[in-house]
């Protein structure tokens, strides 16, 4: 199996609350792997781990072959780790494009001398970054509102918007935080739609949701989470017959929506 | 698509700002006006390399009349105990500026908000103790005597000379800020402003951006500061004291954060209104508070943001 990311022993705990203990995953290249539990389980913790964000206790991360346990995000982002947020981080003082471009930032001639002076090539170069901005808006649907202010789009489109931005980092990998979370049924099949087309373009996903019947229709690996540990790894079929999930995280309600996913 | 607006645009303020420049002392019925104008232009630099740290990268200082007042003694400091030429010390000034922000601005850069503010405010003060209480190198608070500029045998004298140079230097000062915020590192800026954490997943190295532009809005002070004494011909420790930096952080303000535009009209209102006002005798510092109150109610994103927002929702 070809791993592009894999997580050993990762733990992290704030206050003596062990947040996260003993997880291990590997995430295949081209994989749709979708990270599953209840409210509190770690799953956005994991991300923020894994994107950097905090230092981890315990355990090792790595990216394409090499060991990226505790590097800045920013470093993580040059070799090809982007992600969204569940809570939106939008840069909402500037225009939807604008935002996309700053997406754009590490393939860009970041000499700030030229910047200063205005060079001709900065020109040349903020009119790639707008076109190849644009053609992201495109794919997430958003090219028509590019020059709005970021502010004035429904919560749907940011977090498209969200995905658009993250996908200009050229990542390897996306990480997704409830690409769904607060959307209507409509917004949700855009969203479906949107991972769709970033998985055809060769990039790995993986996302956190609560959306069930969206995780079992789009994911080929599903990890299941539950007080900070792994309760349970496989494919929809075998996640949703087992027994342990159905009982520790979906419950009665869970099943009925399980149902309906299935059909 | 046509030219795009976010290259375009701001261009438009600079060419303005030059032809203002340009035309005004054909208005200005005499040296007096210069002078004011003059004193403009020197406030109004400053308050563009503030504009930079705060309306753009949303980092607070209150602290910058430390760097004002660093340019501002290095003109009569090199001349006076290294020898250097007054040019060579103007440089000298803004590079020890940009040094000290580098060095000072590593720690401190970390904090946000409110415990910027004070560490930049204790920074401004520091910087003010120092010329205020070496008295035997800088003259304490009887402050020195500042020698004139001399360019080429050219001695720089007298309010239009001073006009001109602060005015052309605005230009610049004003055309540079307009490059970086159309350039990757201006979009790096504001993304700090609006989200330090998505500008980091997105690959931005955010101390280095912030500390970039804490030193590039010191390096704007000082040169402003190294101005106005050589302006004044006279420096004392007020030049670089508390008031001062709450001085500049209001002309921003009024004016607009984020508005190039909006820190020379702030620049302008808090130089030329005290100046108009004096009609009012003792009540020109009550009228000067409930101007500024008026406009902040009436104008909350500023005199040049708020304005621009209502012509374009009458036009729209």
């Amino acid at each position: 199996m070809n791993a592009l990311l894999t997580i050993e022993n990762l733990g992290i705990a704030f206050g003596g609350l062990k947040a996260l203990e003993g997880i291990n995953l590997n995430v295949a290249r081209g994989d749709i792997f979708a990270i599953i539990g209840p409210n509190g389980a770690g799953k956005t913790t994991l991300f923020n781990l894994v994107s950097g964000l905090y230092p981890p206790k315990s355990g090792r991360i790595t990216l394409d072959g090499e060991d990226v346990t505790g590097l800045p995000p920013h470093q993580l982002a040059r070799r090809g780790l982007s992600r969204t947020f569940q809570n939106l981080q939008i840069f909402f003082r500037m225009s939807v494009v604008e935002n996309v471009m700053v997406g754009r930032h590490l393939h860009e001639n970041r000499n700030v001398f030229a910047h200063l002076f205005g060079l001709p090539s900065v020109g040349r170069q903020n009119r790639t970054t707008h076109e190849s901005a644009l053609e992201l808006l495109s794919i997430v649907g958003l090219a028509d509102a590019a020059e709005r202010p970021a502010g004035a789009l429904s919560y749907g489109a940011l977090k498209r918007l969200e995905v658009a931005r993250a996908l200009a980092t050229e990542p390897k990998i996306l990480l997704l935080d409830e690409p769904a979370a607060g959307c209507n049924p409509v917004e949700t099949e855009e969203i479906d739609a949107v991972i769709k087309k970033i998985a055809a373009r060769g990039v790995t996903v993986v996302l956190v949701e609560h959306d069930m019947r969206l995780v079992m229709k789009i994911s080929n690996r599903i990890h299941v989470l539950d007080q900070g540990r792994t309760l349970a790894e496989g494919n929809a079929d075998a996640v949703r017959s087992n027994p342990a999930v159905v009982a520790a995280y979906l419950g009665v309600k869970g099943k009925t929506e399980l149902g309906l996913a299935v059909r | 698509m046509t030219v795009h607006r976010f290259t375009s645009k701001p261009y438009m303020v600079v060419i303005a700002l030059a032809t203002l420049v340009l035309l005004l002392p054909l208005v200005l019925p005499s040296a007096f006006y210069l002078r004011i104008a003059a004193l403009v232009f020197i406030n109004a630099l400053a308050v563009i390399g503030l504009n930079l740290l705060m309306g753009f990268a949303g980092q607070v200082s209150l602290g910058h009349a430390g760097f004002f007042g660093i340019g501002a003694y290095a003109v009569t400091l090199g001349p006076a105990y290294l020898g250097l030429p007054v040019w060579a010390s103007l440089i000298g000034g803004a590079v020890f500026s940009a040094l000290l922000a580098f060095i000072v601005g590593q720690p401190i850069l970390k904090l946000r908000g409110y415990y910027l503010a004070v560490a930049t405010l204790g920074l401004g003060l520091l910087i003010s103790m120092v010329f205020t209480n070496e008295a035997d190198i800088t003259g304490g608070p009887n402050g020195m005597e500042v020698p004139r500029l001399v360019v080429f045998g050219w001695r720089a004298y007298g309010s239009q000379t001073w006009y001109w140079i602060s005015g052309v230097s605005l230009v610049i000062g004003a055309w540079i800020a307009v490059n970086l915020i159309t350039s990757p590192t201006g979009r790096a800026f504001r993304a700090i402003h609006d989200s330090e954490t998505a500008a980091r997943v997105l690959g931005i190295d955010v101390p280095r951006y912030k500390l970039l532009v804490f030193v590039m809005s010191a390096v704007y002070a000082a040169i402003a500061g190294s101005y106005f004494s050589l302006f004044d011909g006279f420096v004392t420790p007020d030049t670089t004291g508390f008031i001062r930096s709450i001085e500049f952080v209001v002309m921003a303000v009024l004016g607009g954060l984020g508005s190039i535009l909006g820190s020379i009209t702030g620049a302008a209102i808090l130089v030329i209104l005290p100046q108009v006002l004096t009609v009012f005798h003792e009540y020109e510092h009550i009228m000067l508070g409930l101007i500024m109150i008026v406009f902040m109610i009436f104008l909350p994103g500023g005199i040049v943001p708020s304005l621009a927002q209502r012509f374009r929702r009458r036009t729209a």
